[in-house]
């Protein structure tokens, strides 16, 4: 890719940020609420692994620790809907698509571009600050080594765009159906079930816990929350990374081709 | 007295206006309403995982935490039917549309609170009653009148508590536009919370959930009065039966706090 046009993507990620920064008072609601769901749901595992101890493979430490990363990556993320998806579908049911299509960027990347901007604005408030409460308040099993952060973060930026990978397809049904409340819907239900938001998919059990934890949602969650809890090493975090890696590839290209054929039968009436 | 009746009347309208624009796409009222009651039905779902590990979490089996699940998440679908979209005040206050309702000779509140009615939302109710149901079939409790009594007592006295809440956080929204979220935390955080037995969180949080956002009238007090529970705080077991007297007065608070909002609000003239 050429240095100027990658420029361009990085200055929409950039302006996104910045339009995010705006709005402080429901950024601190969000934090807000992200700590009150935290504590709640970390007495109810405690009470959990309690009874449980090393239930799905974690410690007691490991389990308040996954709730706390939940809930710091939930707003990044947008388990809980938000993102760029309600805009882009609005602008397809509108018609102002057509302006978007005429402009000389690539749709999905420009888009690509907004959520990650977006995603990086909320792990750093909504992500950074609810955690903080968690480790403060409760015994958290955070990693020492900067590696592993490294490792944690490159793992979450992979996740980011697996979940935008995932909302884009959703978003671009809009072309067919044009009301996107029902996919958004279904999207939104299956997010929060499989991604591990609810309860970490290690504790599924049997063959549909193995089954969910290899699922595209499971890559949005799950996985950067056990790179950062440590279960992954050596060839094994590689594997994770290569399991998120690998579902940005097929659901990035699903989005290409659905883009294409979107595009392909769009018409502009004009006026 | 006659306002309240007016501010009825007006709620009735505006709800039977919305009720009939939503019968117009049957479809997507069915899809909506399945979507609700299937996105509250996730956090059973996430309950039943828990006791698939467990007998006993928090010192409760599994119909008697579902008890506790089915009168929460009733009450608070009944709240949120009725009053769930006051959560849409502060951008009613941001774009300037509040101003509209000002002028309607209709009681403001009712206006709001009845601002797109959305019937869709009995799906949660419908899963929370059928958890309760359930719930009610398998639980091993010596029913007395009391207790039977009881369980409407507490579904009415919950719905008007969380009502309280969306109330408050409406008034709330006059001063702090964009802060609407904060009120999820206190009806769906007050939910999330409430649907676990007491025991499981610390004692200051009981305490909190009892003195100071009084969210454990809802169900925790009387349904561990119906299962012959003492609670964490060791309360006297009457005061169970203070649901109604809380929620009443809770009530008045927010009336009063929405009073205040409504009257300290100046528009920007848009």
């Amino acid at each position: 890719m050429l240095p100027g046009v990658m420029r361009l993507y990085v200055a929409v990620a950039v302006s996104t940020f910045r339009r995010y920064t705006a709005y402080r008072a429901a950024t601190a609601a969000g934090v807000f609420t992200n700590i009150v769901f935290g504590f709640i749901v970390a007495y109810a595992y405690m009470a959990l692994w309690h009874e449980r101890p090393n239930l799905g493979g974690y410690g007691r430490e490991q389990a308040l620790t996954f709730v706390w990363i939940s809930q710091a990556l939930a707003a990044a993320m947008a388990l809980l809907g938000g993102g760029f998806q309600e805009e882009l579908q609005e602008r397809i049911r509108t018609g102002e698509i057509a302006i978007d299509l005429s402009r000389p960027v690539d749709m999905q990347l420009w888009w690509l571009a907004c959520d990650l901007g977006r995603a990086v604005f909320h792990l750093l408030s909504r992500g950074v600050v609810p955690l903080a409460v968690g480790a403060l308040a409760f015994r958290l099993a955070l990693p020492q080594s900067p590696l592993m952060w490294l490792a944690f973060l490159l793992s979450a930026l992979l996740g980011a765009v697996v979940s935008f990978a995932l909302r884009y397809l959703v978003a671009l049904s809009s072309f067919w159906l044009l009301d996107g409340a029902g996919v958004n819907m279904v999207n939104g239900l299956l997010t929060m079930f499989f991604s591990g938001m609810l309860l970490p998919l290690t504790v599924f059990p049997g063959a549909f816990g193995e089954t969910a934890r290899l699922l595209p949602w499971a890559a949005v969650l799950q996985t950067p929350a056990d790179v950062l809890l440590g279960r992954h090493h050596g060839s094994g975090l590689g594997r994770a990374l290569l399991f998120q890696a690998g579902w940005v590839l097929v659901l990035l290209s699903a989005g290409r081709a659905m883009q294409l054929r979107a595009t392909q039968r769009t018409v502009v009436q004009g006026g | 007295m006659a306002r309240a009746l007016d501010g009825l009347r007006a709620y009735r309208l505006i709800a039977a206006m919305w009720i009939r624009s939503a019968a117009a796409y049957r479809t997507s009222f069915l899809v909506t309403a399945i979507g609700s009651f299937t996105a509250s039905g996730l956090s059973f779902a996430a309950i039943l995982l828990m006791f698939s590990h467990v007998e006993v979490l928090g010192g409760l089996l599994l119909p008697e935490a579902a008890l506790l699940y089915g009168t929460s998440n009733t009450a608070l679908g009944l709240a949120d039917l009725t009053l769930g979209n006051m959560v849409s005040l502060g951008q009613r206050v941001r774009d300037g549309t509040l101003n509209t309702l000002l002028v309607r000779p209709a009681p403001v509140l009712a206006q709001v609170a009845a601002d797109r009615f959305a019937l869709r939302r009995i799906g949660r109710i419908g899963q929370g009653a059928l958890v309760l149901i359930w719930a009610l079939a398998q639980v091993d409790v010596a029913w007395t009148p009391l207790k039977i009594l009881l369980v409407p007592v507490m579904l009415i006295s919950g719905a008007a508590i969380f009502g309280a809440v969306y109330i408050v956080g409406a008034a709330f929204q006059f001063c702090a536009q964009d802060a609407a979220e904060v009120q999820n935390s206190f009806t769906y955080g007050g939910n999330a919370l409430l649907q676990y037995p007491p025991a499981v969180f610390a004692k200051e949080v009981v305490w909190g959930a009892t003195f100071v956002i009084p969210l454990a009238f809802v169900n925790w007090l009387p349904v561990l009065y119906i299962l012959d529970r003492g609670n964490p705080l060791g309360l006297p077991t009457w005061l169970a039966f203070a649901a109604p007297a809380v929620a009443t007065a809770l009530c008045a608070a927010a009336g009063l706090a929405w009073r205040a909002g409504l009257r300290g609000y100046r528009s920007a003239g848009s």
